[in-house]
């Protein structure tokens, strides 16, 4: 089959601009073939190459002696000692779920679940990070709904507990929702899989579902702005089947056991493409495919379609050859395809044999090691203006306008269509601090929790990502979990544009100098850029995920008090009110600078929470979020059905009820223990107030009381306004 | 009581099940391959458990119950055997014709997963001596197509034969006459939507559902 002339027109369709074909042109010396033009576009387009962020990602933390592997892998791997260790990533697809909300979402958990079992790690738990367009745009209930049942369809299936996540509502996401999947996995700690090849005239293998024309040119699609020809871009969303991808991992791991493999590799964005360049890559080898041994699912499929086709639930591994029977048995058990497709070479080159036809023939080292690298320019977001005009708050609707509103009511909507029990080892379920699973047959437990405040990033990006890794690190502790590590899921705008870039650069650096005080190094990650449509771009977006871990079960602290419990603030409360959810969902104003993150501050007061709760003397705790000590004192009384009192304080109402300082949690504690815990404070040095109570049937803050009734009513339905 | 669990490459809640036997029983749980023929033998129960057996494509447990391991299953329970089937399990066991009525999709067309109260309507059987009828109890529902439907005559016999095990108190699913749980006539049989295999450890937030495997337990101690 003859192959379309590459034209102009044609590299730029590729997403490639003239500086960067001259490169192509420079490293092989002759106009590319039609196949190598689609291998190098998905090779170099910005999902797979990094080629804006690199520079900036190089400066994060990635180190620490909890760390066994960082990012560049799969997944980071973390020691969680007794031999054991915990595999995590998150990522986006966030193009694909606009597209087509159900399977673009599906297929995002599909692909994160296949990131950590390729790894060698058994999935434990899942969570996803949801940004919609406002509750009122004609798109969101849609997007919304398919969404949360493409997540549901495919981890319910596969078989892992979603535990955690978020889910916001923003003007700012109308043309471009955002979805960001995490998985975690078990694995012994010294039976991790990487993707280095090694070893020539390896045979390479595929395994998993047959390839179709799906997908083909989805990296290449998600690493461009979005404009009104978007409904023509349908054809590159995959479409998910979760019981293939059950009886991969099944047959991955079980083929781990036998020993027969060398190296592995999801086949995820551009599918054959980058799986066989970064085995290569890692290994230092050539390969060579031969396209007809690859099982397809649909007639006459060139080249170009194999090589670019996302497909999903395919894996790609090098086997060592005398265990090959053992291989096959593993694969017939499980009925999945596979075949010998290739195998390695000594030389540097990338081989794609179709029918007797050389389509491809590239160094295969240069495609990822001189994918262009950009150092983009860059503008430093300037100072916000100092927040004018704070409004008078009646303090009771406040707190009714708030627990009510689509982006602080009660989720269970959502998780409840997620199956996040299978397992039968979630301590801790959805709508916590933090999910919690047990590490099967032992006491010990993982938490995980993502977290990001996107108008605190637009407002001050290095603030905003200092308070994203911040407010994780509170919600594990809120859990009695010591933090240890993080993945972050950066979702900005167009990186061409310096103001898109200067957040970006700001949120790093936050983020950064976050992760190093507060020792949760970065192990993994994704960078999702050009979340724009028509122009506009998104509100800054790192989201981060993290993973704790409790050496004992009994160490676990819930956010549900009991009755009579005391209730103590710890922290700081100056009454922050700039870019509140007070202001934003009142006011509708977004204004005023991000509240500003005292790390030390964060780290004394989270070591202080688990020192109270090893010495016994708190009953709950609830980290401070979004609506500040009001919110958080009724949400920990909605959680165990009861009243809560809070005193008022200074310096305002607004300001005591619904600022929203940093490094601050809620501790409840018996009337028996408070002493005690005062002491304790007292000794840490740690600020420590008695701000109110648990008990009966009304809530009351300050002067202003309502009956308890009232806030499950808004709070249980605020979510379903949009939803149904 | 000697437990043996199938495993059909869908199944994800096999290894839950396995745990909540061994936890009462002492004994190792038998994971049974769904392509196997026979069963081991020595076998007090047969529990087919939660998860998509085969995707739920097509009709949820229909290629399971076509299995050549449900054959022997079903030559089980025709012999006396105890078998339980729990969420897709219930599914399998109905396809297989072991139990009376369908599951359909939730009348609210969505998965659901969370806990439920539910009412123990018998203990007049071996799943459930050791609850009290009438007794409440909390017990976590996941799923898609738990919509127990039986026409008029099959509920009046399951009735009047006191079959119905579970109702629920708020019906999360649309069930006919809020059935979570079914028996046989034998009342050697149990089918069941909700699982009990998840609150069975104070961790994970409940033990409610420790006293069904008790009550086996004791009912099938060296049977």
């Amino acid at each position: 089959m003859s192959e379309p002339e590459i034209t102009p027109e044609l590299v730029r369709e590729h997403g490639i601009n003239a500086e960067e074909y001259q490169r192509i042109l420079d490293l092989i010396g002759r106009v590319p073939s039609f196949t190598e033009l689609g291998i190098f576009s998905a090779m170099w387009n910005e999902h797979c190459s990094y080629k804006s962020s690199k520079k900036w990602l190089r400066t994060l933390p990635t180190e620490g002696p909890q760390v066994i592997c960082g990012p560049g892998e799969n997944a980071g791997v973390v020691d969680i000692g007794d031999g054991q260790a915990v595999v995590f990533k998150m990522e986006s697809h966030n193009h694909p779920s606009y597209i087509e909300p159900y399977q673009g979402a599906a297929t995002g958990v599909g692909g994160i679940l296949r990131d950590v079992f390729t790894m060698g790690a058994r999935p434990i738990a899942a969570m996803n990070s949801l940004s919609f367009g406002e509750p009122s745009h004609p798109k969101t209930k849609q997007l919304l709904n398919g969404v949360v049942e493409g997540i549901g369809g495919y981890g319910n299936c596969f078989g892992v507990p979603t535990v955690g996540g978020e889910v916001r509502f923003h003007k700012a996401y109308n043309g471009n929702c955002l979805v960001n999947a995490f998985a975690a996995g078990l694995a012994d700690a010294d039976k991790i899989f990487y993707s280095a090849a090694s070893g020539v005239g390896m045979p390479v293998v595929y395994l998993g579902a047959k390839t179709g024309r799906d997908g083909v040119g989805g990296a290449t699609m998600a690493s461009a702005e979005f404009d009104d020809t978007i409904e023509d871009k349908r054809p590159t969303v995959q479409v998910g089947d979760p019981f293939t991808e059950k009886r991969l991992m099944e047959a991955t791991l079980e083929l781990m056991q036998t020993g027969a493999v060398i190296s592995i590799q999801d086949m995820g964005a551009a599918g054959l493409t980058c799986s066989a360049v970064e085995m290569g890559d890692k290994g230092n080898l050539g390969v060579a495919l031969d396209l007809e041994k690859v099982p397809v699912r649909e007639e006459n499929m060139t080249a170009y379609e194999m090589m670019l086709s996302e497909s999903q639930e395919r894996m790609l591994m090098v086997l060592k050859p005398e265990k090959e029977a053992e291989a096959k048995a593993v694969f017939d058990k499980w009925d999945l395809d596979f075949a010998i497709v290739g195998e390695t070479i000594a030389e540097d080159r990338f081989l794609i044999r179709h029918n007797g036809a050389l389509m491809a023939d590239l160094p295969l080292k240069a495609l990822s090691g001189t994918a262009p690298e950009y150092d983009r320019p860059w503008l430093e977001t300037p100072p916000a203006p100092a927040l004018v005009n704070v409004p008078e708050v009646d303090v009771k609707a406040a707190l009714l306008t708030l627990l009510g509103s689509p982006n602080y009511s009660s989720r269970a909507w959502v998780w409840q269509q997620y199956d996040h029990m299978v397992g039968a080892d979630t301590a801790v379920r959805p709508g916590s601090d933090a999910g919690v699973v047990r590490v099967h047959g032992t006491d010990k437990a993982l938490a995980f929790t993502s977290d990001v405040t996107p108008r605190y990033c637009k407002a001050n990006p290095f603030e905003g990502g200092k308070q994203a890794v911040a407010e994780a690190y509170r919600n594990l502790c809120a859990t009695g979990a010591k933090p240890l590590a993080t993945t972050d899921n950066l979702n900005f705008g167009n990186p061409e544009k310096p103001e898109i870039m200067g957040q970006f650069v700001g949120c790093i650096k936050g983020i950064g100098e976050a992760v190093a005080a507060l020792d949760m190094p970065i192990v993994s990650g994704n960078v999702s850029l050009y979340n724009e449509t028509d122009g506009k771009g998104i509100l800054p977006t790192p989201t981060i995920g993290a993973v704790g871990l409790l050496e004992d079960l009994d160490q676990l602290i819930t956010n549900r008090p009991n009755e009579g419990d005391q209730l103590f603030l710890l922290g700081e409360t100056v009454g922050h009110l700039g870019q509140s959810a007070l202001l934003a969902e009142l006011f509708d104003r977004e204004d005023g600078d991000a509240p500003h993150v005292d790390l030390s501050a964060e780290k004394a007061h989270g070591e202080f929470v688990r020192a109270a709760k090893a010495e016994g003397l708190i009953s709950a705790a609830h980290d401070l979020g979004d609506g500040g000590l009001a919110v958080a004192a009724v949400e920990m009384g909605l959680a165990s059905g009861l009243g809560v009192s809070l005193i008022s304080g200074g310096p305002s109402d607004a300001g005591w009820f619904y600022g929203e300082d940093q490094a601050r949690y809620l501790l409840a504690c018996t009337r028996d223990n408070a002493e005690a815990l005062t002491t304790l404070a007292r000794e840490a040095g740690v600020p420590l107030k008695k701000v109110g109570g648990f008990g009966g049937e009304t809530i009351t803050l300050g002067k202003v009381s309502l009956p308890l009734a009232d806030a499950r009513d808004a709070h249980s339905g605020g979510l379903l306004k949009v939803a149904l | 009581m000697k437990a043996g669990v199938i495993v059909f490459p869908g199944s994800n809640c096999d290894r839950d099940l396995a745990v909540a036997f061994e936890r009462v029983s002492g004994r190792k749980t038998d994971m049974i391959w769904h392509k196997d023929s026979t069963l081991p033998t020595g076998l007090d129960i047969v529990a087919v458990p939660g998860g998509f057996s085969f995707g739920d494509y097509l009709r949820c447990g229909a290629i399971a119950a076509r299995s050549p391991i449900m054959r022997s299953v079903v030559e089980f329970a025709n012999n006396g055997g105890h078998v339980l089937g729990i969420c897709n399990g219930f599914q399998v066991l109905i396809e297989s014709g072991l139990l009376p009525g369908a599951l359909m999709r939730n009348a609210g067309l969505k998965f659901v997963c969370k806990d439920v109260e539910l009412k123990v309507a018998t203990s007049r059987t071996a799943f459930t001596s050791n609850y009290r009828k009438g007794e409440e109890i909390t017990i976590p529902v996941a799923h898609h197509d738990g919509n127990y439907v039986a026409d008029p005559d099959l509920v009046k016999r399951l009735k009047d034969e006191d079959r119905i095990t579970f109702t629920y108190a708020d019906n999360p699913n649309g069930s006919t006459a809020d059935i979570a749980g079914i028996v046989s006539e034998n009342r050697r049989v149990m089918g069941m939507m909700p699982h009990p295999e998840r609150l069975n450890d104070r961790h994970l937030g409940g033990t409610d559902g420790t006293r069904l495997f008790e009550s086996l337990g004791e009912a099938l101690v060296g049977a």
